[in-house]
């Protein structure tokens, strides 16, 4: 067992609640005197500094959205005067302008331990050499555990992406033990080493710290069996911070800790805005309570989770988000329940054991809504009797009805039917918008 | 004894059938036999053909999903009541038969039934020991 900073990971939940009611107040009057939008939301709801009185009271501020970033593009939230900007990043957003963050010094430092923290939950220790493929620039991957390494004391190689065949030359000359990239970039890396000649199983690697997109269970267990070490799954975003937000401990594996005394985590429904109580799948919600560069109240992350607050086999007391599942833009909402493209995925994998091509058909009959489950029929799925595949589809009906509490029907399909574009499936259909 | 089939999962969707047999016949490939199971959705075809190998890569070439199952090929003696001794036979040893169906062309005289049992290795002992026919696949591929 190692943590970066022992005290402040094992907080007993009371004081931890304690200093967040106390961090949270701070923030609440920092926003109100320096940040015009968040004086002008609060006005609207009619919150003072002095009406944050309880944890619970955090319920009753304003979201902020990731629109409320573009419409402040470039610095209208910042909560700190340029003078004490010390750093500037900024989201690649995929239409229009990024969104764009300040760091103070204290923030450049709280960031770095952060990370530092979750280097050690991760098993990485001084004397290890950590091997970062993650970008350097704008985006906060690269610098950000770049920070973190040099923090807890590890060497840390500024490799950044991109130039794949050196990559694998330094990691294997330099004897690398950590390797920090998206896990996709891990899977390539492997194969491309592979037409080297260089067995990524042969490497010193032990850990690898793998985020910035989304990933799957089947997807760890391919990259532990390709890249013979451990993946560890992180969590962070530049609106809040950059990487570090969250990651899984090393001992269970099992949910990512989020920083709680820097971080304030909700799980709401993305449609109602309601906080749902633990456990309960929805869109992660976070409020920054030590930032002051830019200050964050309930942003709307878009990420699909939820939180769990049991004790864990390391002994942190921070709570621990589940796997990012997908973003909440692509909810569907079918007779009035809830459904996250990738709550049936799951369900689809926990049936064969394999990721399946799927896509889900939404549509409406006589006022009523209807879900279509077509799973494409592979090698690994197929048989040629028929009562087994009747069975197959029966066997996915029930599940889905008794997780997600809907009827659906579902439908084999032929490989290649469902529509991919370039390289990604189209995972909905909903036929309820265009009637 | 064994005889490989074909088993290639279509929709039910106009078309498919003669794509399939467009696609073989194009590649030289010989159906010797065939069968459609279907529902309302989709269908599994069967098939015996004189070359799989081809059969398998142009049908995956296509995007077909094809697998290989082992199948027992047995001669119907050419009088009343042929087949039925054969299932009775069959019955007697509790085998089950998941599914059969006719095969195109006659073995001299008689005709040939394919069969797909659970348990093939003993089918097959059931069959030889109460004096039927169970062909080889060669001589069915070749046919
Ligand atoms: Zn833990």
């Amino acid at each position: 067992m190692s943590y970066y900073n022992e005290e402040f990971e094992t907080l007993p939940r009371q004081a931890l609640e304690a200093l967040q009611l106390k961090r949270l107040q701070a923030t609440v009057a920092r926003v109100c005197a320096s940040v015009p939008f968040y004086r002008q939301s609060f006005d609207r709801a009619g919150i003072t500094p002095d009406s944050v009185k309880s944890l619970a009271d955090l319920q009753r501020l304003p979201f902020t959205l990731k629109q409320d970033m573009r419409d402040s593009y470039p610095y209208g939230l910042f909560a700190a005067p340029m003078e004490e900007i010390v750093r500037i990043h900024a989201s690649s957003g995929t239409t229009g302008k990024p969104t764009v963050v300040g760091y103070t010094r204290k923030d450049i430092d709280t960031w770095s331990e952060l990370m530092a923290r979750s280097f050690a939950a991760a098993g990485v220790h001084r004397g290890d050499i950590i091997h970062n493929s993650y970008g350097y620039g704008l985006f906060t991957g690269g610098l950000g555990a770049h920070y973190g390494a040099e923090k807890l004391g590890a060497s840390v190689i500024p490799m950044s992406g991109g130039n794949t065949k050196k990559q694998i030359m330094i990691m294997k000359d330099f004897g690398s033990t950590v390797l920090t990239c998206t896990p996709s970039y891990s899977l390539f890396m492997a194969e491309a080493a592979r037409e080297e000649g260089v067995d990524f199983r042969q490497l010193k690697l032990h850990v690898g710290i793998f985020g910035a997109e989304p990933w799957s269970e089947a997807m760890r267990g391919e990259i532990e069996e390709k890249l013979n070490l451990c993946a560890i799954d992180i969590y962070g975003l530049s609106e809040i911070m950059g990487p570090g937000v969250a990651i899984e401990c090393r001992e269970a594996k099992k949910g990512l800790h989020i920083w709680e005394d820097h971080f304030i985590p909700e799980i709401i429904d993305p449609e109602t805005g309601a906080v749902l109580p633990e456990g309960k799948l929805g869109e992660l919600v976070i409020t920054t309570i030590t930032k002051e560069g830019i200050p964050l109240i309930r942003y709307r992350t878009r990420d699909i989770t939820s939180l769990t607050y049991e004790p864990c086999a390391c002994g942190r007391t921070h709570a621990r988000l589940t796997r990012m599942t997908g973003r909440s833009d692509d909810m569907l909402i079918i007779r009035g329940v809830n459904v996250f493209p990738s709550q049936i995925e799951s369900i689809l994998m926990g049936i064969e054991g394999v990721e399946p091509h799927y896509v889900l058909i939404v549509d409406r009959k006589d006022n009523l809504d209807s879900l279509e489950v077509q799973v494409e029929v592979d090698e690994r799925l197929f048989s040629d009797e028929i009562k087994v595949l009747q069975s197959l589809s029966q066997r996915i009906e029930k599940e889905i009805k008794d997780i997600l509490g809907i009827s659906c029907r579902v439908r084999l399909v032929e490989p290649q039917t469902i529509t991919r574009s370039e390289g990604k499936a189209k995972r909905v259909i909903d036929n309820r918008k265009s009637s | 004894m064994n005889v490989e089939q074909i088993s290639i999962f279509i929709e039910n969707k106009s078309g498919r059938l003669a794509e399939i047999t467009k696609v073989l016949g194009d590649a030289g490939v010989n159906i010797r036999a065939l069968s459609l199971a279907d529902t309302s959705d989709f269908g599994i075809l069967r098939l015996i053909v004189n070359d799989r190998e081809t059969a398998k890569q142009v049908l995956k070439e296509r995007g077909f999903t094809v697998s290989k199952t082992e199948v027992v090929a047995v001669e119907v003696p050419d009088r009343p009541g042929g087949l039925s001794q054969i299932l009775q036979a069959l019955d007697r040893d509790q085998i089950n038969v998941e599914y059969m169906y006719a095969f195109v062309e006659r073995c001299g005289e008689n005709a040939v039934i394919i069969f797909r049992f659970d348990e093939t290795a003993k089918a097959i002992s059931t069959l030889t020991k109460n004096g039927f026919t169970v062909l080889e696949g060669a001589r069915l591929y070749a046919m």
